[in-house]
């Protein structure tokens, strides 16, 4: 993929990187429980057409960076009666990303 | 879909009839010729009226969404679709 057609990395392993609180219509990956939490970013898992405009029949350029982030969960369910080391680890596009 | 409840999990194994084999078969072969790509196809079972999505199989929802997304590129046309549905269901 020409580097002019990919959006470049924002983030890094261990930035602290907050999702966006967002519903828009549309398709969009970012699953609903993870929307508005806050996590630690793993790595950076390359750079990818984005699914969102995939999705509208358009090429997804530039492609968008994709991140596994990290998220404790019990920051994720208010309820969550496991362990505090417990994680769930979620693939995000860099623009559902910001900084805390 | 994505942390709404949704009730119990069914856990129970089942074998795919053939026309839900043939109807993955068609998304693989749409997807190799670029003429589907998954987020098409996500997007089309997403905007499924509650009640259409809720009544649907899953293979079900994947016809309904592999048609819509061969009329809006222009693949098929609703009359085409239209006749042939008719022609199988005299087939019986």
């Amino acid at each position: 993929m020409k580097s002019k057609s990919v959006v470049k990395a924002r983030f890094g392993p261990g930035d602290a990187v907050r999702v966006l609180d967002a519903y828009p219509l549309g398709h969009v990956r970012t699953p609903f429980y993870i929307r508005g939490k806050t996590g630690t970013v793993e790595r950076l898992c390359g750079a990818f057409p984005n699914p969102e405009e995939l999705a509208q029949m358009r090429d997804g350029l530039p492609a968008q960076p994709l991140y596994r982030v990290r998220f404790r969960q019990q920051d994720v369910w208010p309820d969550y009666r496991g362990s505090s080391q417990d994680v769930v680890e979620v693939e995000i596009y860099q623009h559902w990303l910001e900084k805390p | 879909m994505g942390g709404m409840p949704a009730g119990k999990v069914d856990r129970s194994e089942h074998d795919y009839s053939d026309w839900e084999r043939r109807v993955d078969a068609m998304a693989v072969l749409l997807g190799r010729k670029r003429r589907l790509t998954v987020d098409e196809r996500r997007r089309a079972i997403e905007t499924l009226a509650p009640q259409a999505y809720d009544a649907l199989s899953y293979y079900e929802r994947w016809v309904v969404a592999l048609g819509q997304t061969m009329v809006q590129r222009g693949i098929i046309t609703s009359a085409e679709l239209a006749r042939r549905m008719l022609e199988v269901e005299k087939r019986g």
